[in-house]
């Protein structure tokens, strides 16, 4: 166990480091020369090599990149190029917004497809395994955003039932959040709900056939029983799995879903840094992003482990 | 072991769904040669399942809409009417109305699917190309293999989007960066379901027998161990695909994929957005058309990955056998 988490652990520190110089390269790689934007165009030669060497750009690439990891240890990184803030601050304002969103998605998207893939796999061959099924392929087929506008249409506009924008921190005010964040999660939630669906169904149906489930009926454990204690805990190995990789899905999905209902989280800032070309930002939030990744993944493949021996066994 | 985790995992996901992919060891498609000599029968199966049915009949209608779009399209898809902005759905001229500058939606979205199957096929393409060697030399070579698989673990380090708002930085958003960023997330699972694939058939006799008699590695990998592992990269390039296209939508609607003018499904619901009162309609056909793509591929998909695994027993004789039993 110890062994396999710390080999694990390693590897994923392995994958940091390489996705820190790829992001480090691709920086350089930018069009452009930042010492000669930031000296200004009447700048003299002399001038710009002074920028130059005060931002460490003459130094060879090793040392920048050394540098670069430096300041990203110590949790600087760096000024925004457009507004000269902190791009920390930029980042602490924002995060907490993309995070509610997220976890209140994820819970939509964990209650409902668990829920829907049991039922599908208790009544296989009936009709709710059917409109299970259905929905999980249209669900798959159908872009969120898309659904996310239609809801503004119908229930913000159309009914009046949600705000079509704004957000209010659950911090401040419980209720008022919850109003403005329910359209947004169940938009983001039900898009990732259709894989969990699947993979809870299909494990469920495995468990459901394996010798055990039919050894706890025989010996006339009240279905429920089966259900719950035999049948799903061991079909949640792979729930979540599924669940912890579509957490990627989840920022991908996080950022349009704040720009259809107006949201200022973490997509808004990418999104403008994008378009204003704050490389300060993108490369902030490029790396950040990478890391919780991984950090993820590490988490899933720890709770796997856990969850399931045989993995670590084969470590 | 290096490669214990992703194997693992890659595994689970291929086997956790009864319809998806063979369990190791079951040969897929026929006798034990792929698509080779069950080619026929497994399009017959294909064309017998209603899914499959479905999914072909609603690709036949967007290949065809995209490859005769200059065709059927009433107007150019650039093409604007100051005066009539904003037209209804059925208006006379206009069969789905007109956008904000009086673009015909109906032109606008038959160009549009043209970008859509462009940047999925380029997709696809990419993870062919990059996984596929990459999936078959890992499963070959042990060696390789644990670089390989770090290089995976770096791809799944960088959600898609993150490496789309990269590439819009330094390159500039367009079609090309979009089907790229869509490519390399692609590539992991590629390479995992094809070096999946190779360390299955590695062990088989004739694949043994091959190596008696003196054949090279690569030789091998190209004439025996790819014809088997086609079949697995034809079910992935399905998942892809539907991928993909909402991928370019996503990115198009953000202003990361393809630019204005050129028609683009999700550009259009971008647009959409800005007079969603006016002309609630210009929101709702664009996502019609990108679902009815995806539910192709991906009902497609289904019933060819049921039809390639043994294992899967059609719903119709299920029921047949369950009333046989009682």
């Amino acid at each position: 166990m110890g062994r396999y988490l710390f080999h694990r652990a390693w590897q994923s520190l392995v994958t940091l480091v390489l996705a820190s110089v790829v992001v480090f390269l691709g920086v350089r790689a930018l069009p452009g020369d930042p010492a000669l934007a930031l000296a200004g165009e009447e700048a003299t030669p002399e001038q710009v090599a002074a920028v130059r060497a005060e931002l460490g750009l003459d130094q060879s690439l090793p040392v920048q990149y050394g540098h670069y990891v430096g300041q990203l240890l110590s949790g600087d990184l760096g000024d925004s190029t457009r507004t000269g803030q902190p791009v920390a601050d930029l980042i602490a304002t924002t995060l907490p917004v993309t995070a509610w969103l997220s976890l209140y998605a994820l819970l939509v998207a964990v209650l409902f497809g668990v829920g829907a893939g049991v039922v599908a796999a208790v009544r296989r061959g009936r009709w709710q395994e059917w409109a299970v099924s259905s929905t999980s392929v249209l669900l798959l087929s159908v872009p969120s955003f898309w659904i996310g506008i239609l809801a503004v249409l119908v229930l913000a506009v159309g009914l009046g039932l949600f705000p079509a924008s704004g957000y209010v921190s659950p911090l401040e005010d419980p209720l008022r959040a919850l109003w403005h964040l329910t359209m947004p999660a169940f938009v983001l939630g039900t898009a990732i709900s259709a894989v969990v669906m699947r993979q809870t169904r299909a494990s469920m149906l495995e468990t459901l056939s394996a010798d055990f489930v039919r050894t706890a009926r025989a010996k006339g454990l009240s279905s429920r029983r089966v259900l719950g204690r035999y049948a799903l805990r061991n079909s949640l190995v792979v729930v979540v799995t599924v669940v912890g990789l579509q957490l990627g899905g989840l920022i991908s999905g996080a950022v349009v879903t704040e720009r259809i209902f107006g949201l200022p989280g973490l997509g808004r800032l990418t999104l403008d840094a994008v378009f204003t070309r704050d490389y300060a930002v993108i490369q902030a939030v490029v790396i950040l992003v990478t890391a919780f990744y991984v950090v993820i993944n590490l988490a899933v493949d720890a709770l796997y482990s856990l969850l399931d021996p045989r993995v670590r066994v084969d470590a | 072991m290096a490669t214990a985790t992703p194997s693992a995992r890659a595994e689970t996901g291929r086997t956790a769904e009864p319809g998806g992919g063979a369990p190791a060891g079951a040969p897929l498609g026929g006798g034990g040669d792929g698509l080779g000599g069950g080619r026929g029968r497994v399009l017959r199966k294909v064309v017998r399942d209603p899914k499959g049915v479905v999914g072909l009949a609603l690709l036949a209608v967007v290949v065809l809409g995209a490859l005769l779009a200059p065709l059927l399209a009433p107007y150019g898809p650039t093409e604007v009417h100051f005066e009539t902005p904003f037209q209804r759905p059925l208006t006379v001229g206009y069969l789905l109305g007109t956008d904000d500058l009086g673009r015909d939606v109906l032109s606008r979205i038959l160009f549009g699917l043209r970008a859509s199957l462009e940047v999925g096929a380029l997709a696809v393409g990419l993870a062919v190309v990059v996984g596929v060697p990459l999936g078959l030399v890992a499963g070959w070579w042990r060696g390789v293999d644990a670089v390989v698989s770090r290089l995976t673990d770096l791809l799944l380090a960088f959600p898609f989007l993150i490496v789309a708002v990269g590439l819009a930085a330094i390159g500039g958003a367009s079609l090309g960066n979009a089907a790229v960023a869509l490519g390399v997330a692609a590539v992991p699972t590629m390479i995992r379901v094809v070096r999946a694939e190779t360390l299955r058939t590695r062990g088989r006799p004739f694949v043994d027998a091959a190596r008696t008699m003196d054949a090279s590695g690569p030789r091998i990998l190209a004439r025996h161990v790819l014809p088997n592992a086609a079949s697995a990269i034809i079910v992935q390039a399905t998942i892809i695909m539907p991928t993909a296209v909402i991928g370019e939508a996503l990115l198009s609607f953000l202003g990361l994929g393809i630019q204005p003018p050129t028609p683009s499904l999700g550009i259009m619901l971008s647009d959409a957005q800005q007079y969603l009162l006016r002309a609630p309609s210009a929101a709702v056909f664009p996502g019609v058309a990108i679902a009815v793509i995806c539910l192709g591929f991906n009902l497609f998909g289904d019933a060819l990955r049921d039809a390639l695994d043994p294992l899967t027993v059609p719903a119709r004789r299920r029921r047949r056998q369950k009333a046989a039993a009682r």
